[in-house]
């Protein structure tokens, strides 16, 4: 007899979701390039990791590990694209963040805006742990967190995850 | 098979991750000791290397046994032979190190160059990184427009940054409260020198400042020119705190001169010129009158007591060390502003008197010392003479300031220096040759005439002060 695993997701949350391919691409690249024109004008936007929460939110709406991993490496690769840095440093936090998101959106619910908070939180701090790793292991950067800083932006970012996967829920296309 | 379908998801997780370490090895260039390597090479060197490693040592030590123990012969003639060699060697080096000594004096007379600012292109920002991380901006100019790869980036307030990357119509500037950036600066009162670097947090400070230093918050930073990217003199900020760092220097936080969280219009410096200061008609310098910069002046005599030093055979004035010819400069550069007018009257009505020489400080500070602007007034000046190419109007008044700041000599006032206390022909005010021969008059106190000349009797006509539409030093 097989064991059922158990997950605290209700019934409405096991359900898949789908994005065009319009949606898939298109989003990503508007909210990254707005991500970088933003800041000139308005400087608050910095703290905002776009990229991020967009990783998360397709990650946890399509409840795939290997969709969430693509689409993470994807976006990161994207973010590395403006910057400085050689390509793959945010490809990679983004791919595990991608990896761990659809993890767990298989199993908890992730469409109330509490746990969108939380989830957002949490995979904000996995990010820059990543991010900080890899500057100071592969980059030789030293690099020092200030965590009161990365405090405040995480919150940020998990109130602007809150509206932001409100806003692209209408997207959503039911599998 | 069935394991590939069974953990599919790990696999793909795994490859992709694997797949951007090798990209991410490929592109990263980590600092060794010999430069800088690709990760990718360094890895797979450490990988190999224990084993090189090992093979190495075991063949040395059986080396090392037969030359060190066994095939000693002819050692002791040799070992004298070397002895002999090394006292050669350490005459030899006594002497070169004199004239390295004597080069580098040499050098430093002969160098003497400033960095100016020619032209400039004014570019707007367009975009950033748009992350924390990494402090870059996007501007609307490339290679069209004629920006290259590490021009330096300023705003009228102060520096910016450097252009990193060009392409054709844009231009990627790394900001310099990027962690990975650094400007080389000089606090302006304590002329320390060290570099200004970003923190992750996208302050900046000021770096290699030994801990038994004394700096003080509100001191300004300029760019001391070391590095070779931006010219001397540009104001980068203020010293906003200090403390004792972790190791022997000091903690220094600077405030930016230049919002730079705020950025729209910049400018790119696009030509840099190195001059050496005009040195005509000052005619040749000699040896003694270098010296006598650098020696202590004598003191003043009490008044109606002849200097020996001026007591000699034939009436002439000694020019020997530590004294200048009778008339010369006593406060060359920092004389008080006045108009050729009122030097003029002063000079008329008070005739001078011969006083005993004496290196003024602050001419062999103009010297040593031309190229940061301090106490300079700024003036207009015109586009087409400062060299500013002024793209838009709202950058090109900014253009204006930033060149006139950074290119007008600290000690020089932009007013002439008195005839009188010059002992040097008046000129029209304004213009770069009244600052610049203020600076260069200090530097050869020997050239200055003898005798003041009042307006009048040179025969100049005095004109008003006026900007003169050139541009300061």
């Amino acid at each position: 007899m097989r064991a059922t695993n158990l997950s605290y997701t209700s019934r409405e949350q096991v359900e898949v979701y789908r994005f065009s391919w319009p949606m898939s691409v298109g989003l990503p690249v508007l909210l990254v390039g707005l991500q970088a024109f933003l800041p000139v004008r308005l400087p608050v936007f910095r703290i905002f990791d776009f990229g991020l929460l967009l990783t998360i939110f397709f990650a946890v709406s399509r409840r795939s590990q290997l969709s969430g991993t693509l689409t993470g490496a994807a976006i990161g690769l994207l973010q590395d694209a403006f910057t400085h840095t050689p390509f793959g440093v945010f490809g990679i936090a983004k791919t595990l963040v991608g990896y761990g998101a659809s993890s767990i959106g298989i199993r908890i619910d992730v469409e109330n805006p509490g746990s969108r908070f939380l989830l957002a939180f949490f995979f904000y701090g996995v990010h820059q742990a990543v991010f900080v790793a890899i500057e100071r292991e592969l980059m030789g950067q030293s690099i020092h967190l200030n965590l009161g800083q990365e405090a405040g932006a995480a919150v940020a970012n998990s109130v602007m995850a809150v509206f932001l996967f409100a806003l692209l829920n209408r997207f959503k296309i039911r599998d | 098979m069935n394991f590939f379908s069974r953990h599919k998801n790990t696999v793909v997780l795994t490859t992709v991750l694997l797949a951007q370490f090798l990209l991410l090895a490929v592109q990263v260039k980590r600092q060794t000791a010999e430069g800088p390597v690709r990760l990718i090479r360094l890895l797979t060197v450490s990988a190999f290397a224990p084993f090189e490693r090992l093979s190495i040592h075991l063949g040395e030590n059986v080396r090392g046994i037969w030359t060190n123990y066994i095939d000693l012969r002819n050692v002791r003639s040799e070992n004298a032979r070397l002895k002999a060699e090394s006292e050669r060697m350490r005459l030899d080096r006594a002497r070169e190190q004199e004239d390295a000594r004597q080069a580098r004096r040499i050098q430093a007379l002969l160098g003497f160059k400033e960095q100016w600012i020619d032209a400039t292109v004014a570019a707007q920002v367009i975009g950033t990184s748009g992350t924390e991380s990494s402090r870059v901006l996007y501007l609307d100019k490339g290679t069209k427009d004629g920006i290259r790869a590490d021009m330096p980036v300023i705003t009228p307030d102060g520096v910016v940054g450097k252009v990193l990357t060009v392409y054709g119509e844009t231009a990627q500037v790394l900001v310099m409260n990027d962690p990975t950036s650094g400007v080389g600066a000089t606090l302006v009162n304590s002329r320390l020198q060290g570099i200004v670097k970003g923190t992750s947090t996208g302050e900046l400070q000021l770096n290699y400042i030994m801990g038994d230093e004394a700096v003080q918050p509100g001191e300004a930073l300029v760019t001391s020119g070391g590095d070779r990217v931006f010219p001397k003199g540009l104001p980068i900020g203020t010293v906003a705190g200090v403390s004792p760092g972790r190791n022997l220097f000091l903690e220094i936080k600077v405030k930016p001169a230049a919002d730079l969280d705020r950025l729209e219009e910049v400018l790119v410096i696009t030509e840099q010129k190195l001059r050496a200061p005009d040195t005509a008609g000052l005619g040749p310098i000699r040896a003694s009158d270098i010296l006598a910069q650098h020696l202590p002046g004598v003191p003043q005599p009490p008044p109606g007591v002849v200097p020996p030093s001026q007591s000699v055979p034939g009436g002439q004035p000694a020019t020997g060390a530590g004294t200048i010819p009778q008339g010369a400069p006593q406060k060359p550069v920092t004389a008080k502003p006045q108009t050729v007018a009122e030097a003029a009257g002063a000079s008329a009505a008070k005739p001078p008197i011969a006083k005993p020489a004496k290196i003024s400080t602050s001419a062999t500070k103009a010297v040593q010392k031309p190229s940061a602007p301090k106490s300079a007034t700024p003036k207009p000046v015109s586009a087409g003479a400062s060299g500013v190419k002024p793209k838009s109007a709202g950058a090109s008044a900014g253009a204006y300031t930033a060149v006139q700041k950074v290119s007008t000599p600290r000690s020089a006032t932009p007013k002439p220096v008195s005839a009188s206390a010059s002992g040097a022909k008046p000129k029209p005010a304004g213009g770069s040759a009244g600052a610049t021969t203020a600076v260069q008059k200090a530097s050869t106190p020997k050239s200055a005439t003898p005798k003041p000349v009042s307006p009048s009797a040179s025969g100049v006509k005095p004109k008003p002060a006026a900007g003169g539409g050139t541009r300061q030093p």
